[in-house]
């Protein structure tokens, strides 16, 4: 292990912080006091913080593997000869997804597949894509050709060069993309609770109908400290992979 | 044994290997040489079906290449490229063990087969085993590259340029070990290179191509002698052509018998060097020694001289 940096420390800080207010939220109700009026709680009490925060985090982890599952498969499938002519189409597709604004796509999903969970997960889902997808299609595509040259005259069957060849070279790379798309998505996550999904965009909405600065702040706050902690820790994962990976 | 037959590719209108047959005896080190586009690659990565050829076959030890699927043709064929291709994420330990892994050897005979392969090539397994690649020089590298393609013990050793990427120095140490690899292992090599020089010091048979069709295919001296094609003169070089053919015979095949006062020159020195070496003292014989230091017979400078004549 390294002796943790400066960012280490402020990431520690931060996390220590994150985690006191998620479970001890009252404590701070000195600092929010200030932004409330007329004796309106300075701390959201119509749900529990840390549950709702757990369901945002849950939801954002379960669209994110959905987006990898499929923008990494994508990205497989068009690097290969046989799927190569797929990679207009899929281009398309993943662009669309990333264009439509989130919110739009709720407001379709809605009338599909009704309230809650269900359209926030497709909404992001379909935003988490791109950032995976060209990322894989980098990293598969960037791969020394003598590596690849070599890898194949050893005797490597395709299937044995893409697992212990390509994918392991092109890992910082669709990390990073994951890791892009994850932090994207935890800001993005709050609009779903326009649509009943739980999570922290409940306590950005409820301080947002009640001139409550408060708990715009607290919902805000706790948010992007989850996106700051989370891009942290991923980057840190990275790092690992990357040590062995990089050459020349 | 390689039987290449009437060995043709072509991409589109474009004939890139055109009609090529030649016999590679087992043991021999083969050298290909051309121009680049000359269809040199080509042809070599047509024998490991890297390449599928338009049309022609190629058979080992009597058997057509095409009989098993190309990935386990190639883990009994060795195969080293130009900028060694190593696995960057591997350690040198695990990209010489690639082909026995694959060929599902056990752990210990996978870690003993690394050991010894690592002392082959004077790299030291306790300090080298575990680096990554990008630790190392390019001339370790370019070794474990080689290594590499040796693991799984191939009959056959297709190389593609090894030494391209090699400055002089570190070229020809590495061109003085791939014969001593050849001599320990017995291996049949198979060389490309554009370079004649490398050619000459490596092959025993070397095959000139040029614009896909072979000019040639014969021991390096009958090329000098008895070129069968302008071409090859050329690309074989008129000027020097004598001191090339002197390069290829050494002091102990030329001795004459008998001996005199003069210098002293090693039986395994090539008569160009002897030639130069009694220019520079300015002296008319030499005697030639083997590695014992036991007498061999002696060379004069007219001796040489006629050597280096067809």
């Amino acid at each position: 292990m390294r002796v943790p940096g400066v960012a280490g420390v402020a990431r520690a800080a931060a996390f220590v912080l994150l985690v006191a207010f998620l479970i001890w939220p009252q404590r701070f109700a000195p600092l929010f006091a200030p932004l409330t009026q007329y004796g309106a709680p300075p701390i959201y009490d119509q749900g529990n913080l840390l549950t709702l925060a757990l369901a945002q985090l849950g939801t954002v982890c379960c669209a994110a593997l959905a987006s990898t599952v499929v923008a990494v498969g994508l990205g497989i499938l068009v690097t290969r000869p046989s799927g190569a002519e797929f990679l207009p189409l899929s281009r398309t597709l993943v662009n669309i997804g990333q264009t439509f604004p989130p919110v739009a796509v709720l407001a379709v999903a809605v009338p599909l597949v009704g309230f809650g969970l269900k359209p926030t997960l497709i909404a992001l889902f379909a935003y988490g894509l791109l950032p995976i997808f060209e990322n894989t299609l980098v990293g598969l595509r960037t791969c020394p050709p003598a590596v690849l040259e070599a890898a194949s005259g050893m005797g490597m069957s395709a299937r044995q060069r893409l697992m212990s060849v390509e994918l392991p070279l092109a890992m910082p790379l669709i990390l990073e993309g994951i890791r892009v798309s994850l932090v994207i998505s935890v800001g993005t996550a709050t609009i779903g609770s326009t649509v009943a999904a739980k999570g922290l965009g409940e306590v950005i909405i409820a301080g947002l109908l009640s001139n409550n600065s408060a708990f715009i702040l607290q919902g805000a706050l706790v948010t992007g400290l989850m996106a700051v902690l989370l891009y942290g820790s991923l980057a840190g994962l990275e790092r690992r992979f990357c040590r062995t990976v990089r050459t020349d | 044994m390689i039987t290449i037959e009437n060995l043709t590719k072509c991409y589109g209108a474009a004939t890139v290997v055109d009609g090529v047959s030649m016999q590679i005896p087992r043991n021999s080190l083969t050298v290909i040489v051309g121009t680049s586009g000359s269809g040199k690659s080509t042809l070599l990565r047509m024998v490991n079906r890297l390449v599928e050829p338009t049309s022609g076959r190629v058979l080992l030890d009597g058997s057509d290449t095409r009989a098993q699927p190309p990935h386990l043709l190639r883990r009994r064929i060795g195969y080293a490229i130009q900028g060694h291709g190593l696995f960057p994420h591997r350690t040198v330990a695990e990209n010489i063990a690639t082909v026995p892994r694959l060929l599902g050897w056990d752990a210990a005979r996978i870690a003993a087969r690394v050991s010894e392969l690592l002392e082959a090539f004077a790299l030291e397994p306790a300090a080298f085993a575990g680096q990554f690649p990008h630790q190392l020089s390019g001339g370790q590298q370019q070794r474990v590259g080689v290594a590499r393609a040796l693991a799984a013990g191939p009959q056959l050793l297709l190389m593609d340029e090894p030494f391209g990427a090699l400055d002089p120095i570190i070229r020809a140490k590495a061109q003085d070990d791939l014969l001593d690899i050849r001599r320990r292992f017995g291996t049949t090599i198979v060389l490309v290179t554009h370079d004649m020089d490398e050619a000459f010091r490596l092959g025993d048979h070397v095959a000139v191509m040029s614009g896909g069709r072979m000019l040639q295919y014969g021991p390096p001296a009958e090329l000098l002698t008895r070129p069968a094609d302008p071409l090859v003169s050329r690309m074989t070089g008129l000027a020097d052509r004598a001191m090339r053919l002197l390069s290829l015979s050494t002091a102990g095949e030329a001795a004459l018998p008998g001996t005199v006062d003069g210098p002293e020159v090693a039986a395994s020195a090539t008569l160009r060097d002897v030639l130069s070496e009694l220019m520079w003292r300015g002296v008319d014989a030499a005697r030639v020694t083997d590695a014992n230091g036991t007498a061999r017979g002696h060379l004069t400078v007219a001796a040489i001289l006629a050597r280096g004549r067809p």
